[in-house]
């Protein structure tokens, strides 16, 4: 379906059944993937501007400590917000931060770590979302979506298939 | 985004419904045909309590229902908050691809912005 011999293709995997990676190639230097992350100016144009949706906050303290409040607008004047706490700020290289949507998709909290390598210009993003489960791990009705992402993205598809035969 | 009638708790039911093997495997099985309790416990070698108890999350997530026969207590395949979910799923993707095409293009135009000045030392203006 999606080809995936083009380099710009974005790449979803589950390297554990707690984590999801994400890697995307960008043909620019790290610095200015970095600064289009981490600049309320320059993510408010990229991220999550879907058609009908619009930014109301981007809030950015880059410091270990400091937090993110990411607000949008969509049809219907539905809100869907987000927000989280840096846990390690390295420009240009890396940033690990706590993430929690206001609707919350999943129990507990999830790790987002943001890495950036750079090679003759381009920039290869990896982004690993690690979400907690400890506490519901025996639980399977309360276990986080994230495990069920995990079934979504390797067998759903083909689970799918199957349904539809 | 014809569906959007799920709420996130339903999500996660599903989600958490197919996180097992089993489960999915049930499901699979139900694809080709309702079934009861004892014709599902059988290929999983399983006894049938554990069975149950993984319809019972399933019947939870809304996955599969029971049919009309008082006896066998057929289990029936409820494909369409599956195919939700799965619609959840290619959103959330989708939704990525478009983030990241979006910022190919601020890239580009942040490259070109810097370009100028290294022609300017050059002494060449447009």
């Amino acid at each position: 379906m999606t080809p995936t011999t083009n380099s710009r293709a974005l790449e979803i995997s589950t390297p554990s059944d707690r984590e999801i990676c994400m890697t995307r190639v960008f043909n620019a230097p790290r610095r200015l993937v970095f600064d289009a992350y981490t600049k309320p100016e320059l993510l408010t144009r990229w991220m999550g501007v879907m058609p009908g949706w619009s930014w109301v906050v981007c809030d950015i303290d880059l410091r270990v400590g400091g937090g993110f409040r990411y607000l949008w607008r969509g049809p219907d004047d539905f809100e869907m917000g987000m927000r989280g706490t840096y846990l390690e700020v390295t420009p240009p290289h890396r940033i690990v931060s706590t993430e929690q949507f206001d609707e919350k998709w999943y129990e507990g909290e999830c790790v987002e770590t943001v890495t950036l390598e750079e090679t003759d210009g381009r920039t290869t993003l990896i982004m690993l979302l690690r979400y907690d489960n400890q506490e519901v791990r025996d639980s399977v009705l309360q276990s986080p979506a994230a495990s069920g992402m995990e079934a979504g993205f390797s067998n759903l598809d083909a689970l799918l298939r199957t349904l539809e035969r | 985004m014809h569906n959007t009638t799920l709420t996130s708790p339903q999500l996660d039911a599903i989600f958490a419904a197919l996180a097992d093997p089993t489960r999915r495997a049930i499901l699979s099985r139900l694809a080709s045909g309702d079934a009861s309790v004892n014709e599902l416990a059988q290929p999983f070698d399983m006894s049938q309590p554990a069975i149950s108890k993984h319809l019972k999350v399933l019947e939870g997530a809304g996955l599969i229902s029971r049919g009309q026969d008082a006896q066998r207590r057929p289990r029936r395949l409820e494909p369409k908050p599956l195919a939700v979910a799965n619609e959840w799923l290619e959103r959330y993707r989708k939704h990525w691809e478009g983030n990241y095409e979006r910022l190919d293009a601020l890239l580009e135009e942040l490259k070109t912005a810097e370009t100028p000045k290294r022609r300017n030392t050059r002494g060449k203006k447009t």
